[in-house]
């Protein structure tokens, strides 16, 4: 669906995404995962043949993105990261128009946006202006607009971007029913627990580059291990856990430690240094994350 | 790609016509309001007050006079305006042309359908002008609708100029330049309330080369009274000349800031 070799984007000077190759397959859903500025919405741009690639190549349906943008775009569904509904027109009107650039047929459509309206559950907001929307209208007005033109396609840059729970599970359960139509997701998010959720497979970008690509659930057994418990970050822990060879990282005021075996680690902890606040969990996407990209703030 | 890369344009680009129609005749009443009321305004501040003083001028009454310009003043605002800060609303607040260069619409037929429309807009005020100046008996009849499909030509060459300026402004309040420093000189010195022959020789050369109205003036003018300059023709090439020349710069211009 989506094969990308060697592909670079340069901003005069700066490199924001720096070589990466990566496959989409069809009907699956493919997540991207990456600090801010990482340059996950500059790839999602290529994809989209809105901003041209340095050099590498791109190809969409098999199409090249600088040769057949139109061809391209013609089949594509997309939820910037950024709104951009058109604020002089209704939430209905809003769809109409935007079917128009796709140069859809006026009549049919007017039953597709009355279906899609339905489908994200907006449809007695319809005669409303967009400024009257919530933000979690708006993005799910976003992803309705994105699939007036049927794409086999779909960009999701952030889809759930400052939505209450709610608001998110309802667009999980929305994109996993598109995906059971068959349609290929791709979609970025800071949301780990959406990541694990809904991706089949996903990369972790940092700084340009794919740190690592798989399976979720997959990731997290070859990073981590299977569970992870975290205790209280103190000079006698440090030294109780270099005595037993525990593999561990410093996060502010805990130490978390990486192992399949918590029972022995927890017993350990307590038995031979007799310490309090210990948690056990699994391990999840989320310390994958941190582990590769490390505890710097990007500005 | 360089700054004169001739676009590639399909019949789409009438689609973000389409959608800059649609906004205005949401609100045609206030929109259409403007171009009835204006004439009015300056026919009775300029032409029948100030004017009483002005016998005759260029062999005519002083309102004669300046109806033509009137006209093209209009043309020029209604297209300025709706392609630099109209546009430059669209682009960068409502981030309306990354919305529709994300469906098959390209950037080229994004900027060739608001230059258009600001083409169109400059038509409809021509329009619902003339009938307001005709109803003082001012203009020539019939000739004098053929101000009307002018009023796209013309509009289309501001809409133009307008883009440029909106492609390389910094920020919203930066297009008060090209409006204060062309747009506001132009309004004053292209043969619009008094006749380019009393400018020195050498300013109206100026005027000729490089203020725009001056040429939609000599058209309107020449057809509102019936009677064609001798310089009707190269009123029509230079405006043409410059339109076809602006609007494929209007386009890489915009095409350089929006595609990066
Ligand atoms: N138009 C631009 N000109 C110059 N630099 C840019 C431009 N757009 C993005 N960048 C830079 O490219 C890098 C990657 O940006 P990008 O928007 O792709 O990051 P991101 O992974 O989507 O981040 P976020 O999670 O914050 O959305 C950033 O350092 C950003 O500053
Ligand atoms: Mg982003």
């Amino acid at each position: 669906m989506i094969v990308a070799e060697d592909l670079r984007k340069q901003y005069d000077e700066f490199v924001a995404v720096d070589t990466v190759s990566f496959t989409v397959e069809e009907g699956e859903i493919f997540g991207f995962l990456g600090p801010n500025g990482a340059g996950k919405t500059t790839t999602m741009k290529m994809i989209q043949c809105v901003s041209p690639k340095t050099s590498g190549t791109l190809t969409v349906f098999g199409m090249d993105v600088t040769t057949h943008p139109r061809e391209i775009k013609q089949l594509l569904g997309v939820v910037p990261q950024e709104n951009n509904l058109d604020p002089d027109f209704t939430v209905f009107e809003n769809l109409l128009v935007y079917s128009q650039y796709f140069d859809l047929p006026r009549a049919p459509v007017e039953t597709t946006i009355a279906e899609l309206l339905d489908f994200v559950q907006l449809r007695e907001k319809q005669d409303k202006p967009i400024e009257q929307l919530s933000g979690g209208m708006k993005r799910r007005l976003i992803l309705a607009r994105a699939l007036i033109n049927a794409p086999r396609l779909l960009i999701l840059d952030e889809p759930t971007i400052g939505l209450d729970p709610q608001a998110r599970h309802l667009i999980w359960d929305k994109i996993k029913a598109l995906k059971a139509q068959g349609i290929t997701v791709v979609l970025t998010t800071h949301y780990m627990d959406e990541a694990a959720r809904l991706c089949d497979r996903l990369v972790i970008m940092d700084f340009g580059r794919i740190l690592v690509d798989g399976k979720p659930d997959a990731l997290v057994r070859e990073y981590i291990g299977t569970d992870i418990v975290d205790a209280e970050h103190n000079p006698r822990v440090i030294a109780c856990l270099n005595r037993t060879g525990a593999k561990y990282d410093v996060w502010g005021d805990t130490v978390r430690v990486y192992t399949a075996h918590p029972q022995d680690v927890i017993a350990a902890l307590l038995n031979d240094c007799g310490l309090g606040t210990i948690t056990a969990r699994a391990a999840t996407l989320e310390d994958v994350f941190l582990k590769l990209t490390g505890k710097k703030l990007r500005e | 790609m360089g700054y004169f890369t001739v676009p590639k344009l399909s019949s789409r680009m009438w689609k973000v016509w389409s959608r800059n129609k649609s906004v205005f005749m949401k609100t045609w009443r206030v929109n259409f309001f403007p171009p009835f009321l204006e004439p009015l305004l300056y026919l009775f501040a300029l032409g029948f007050g100030l004017g009483s003083y002005i016998e005759v001028i260029e062999g005519m009454s002083y309102p004669r006079f300046i109806a033509p310009a009137l006209i093209a003043i209009a043309i020029m605002n209604s297209a300025f305006f709706e392609c630099t800060y109209g546009s430059y609303v669209r682009m960068y607040y409502q981030k309306t042309f990354d919305a529709m260069i994300a469906t098959p619409l390209s950037i080229e037929e994004v900027i060739a359908g608001e230059l258009l429309w600001g083409a169109t807009r400059s038509l409809i005020y021509a329009t619902i002008m003339l009938p307001v100046i005709a109803a003082f008996g001012l203009i020539e009849l019939p000739l004098a609708l053929l101000i009307i499909p002018f009023a796209f030509i013309a509009g289309f060459l501001f809409a133009a100029i307008g883009m440029c300026f909106t492609a390389i402004t910094p920020n919203i309040n930066a297009l008060n330049y090209p409006a204060f420093l062309f747009i506001t000189p132009m309004f004053l010195f292209s043969g619009t309330f008094f006749p380019l022959e009393l400018l020195p020789q050498p300013v109206q050369y100026v005027a000729l080369a490089a203020l725009p109205l001056t040429h939609v003036v000599g058209i309107t003018r020449s057809l509102t009274l019936a009677a064609p300059s001798g310089f009707f023709m190269l009123h029509i090439i230079w405006i043409l000349v410059v339109s076809l020349v602006l609007f494929v710069l209007a386009v890489n211009l915009m095409r350089r800031r929006l595609i990066v």
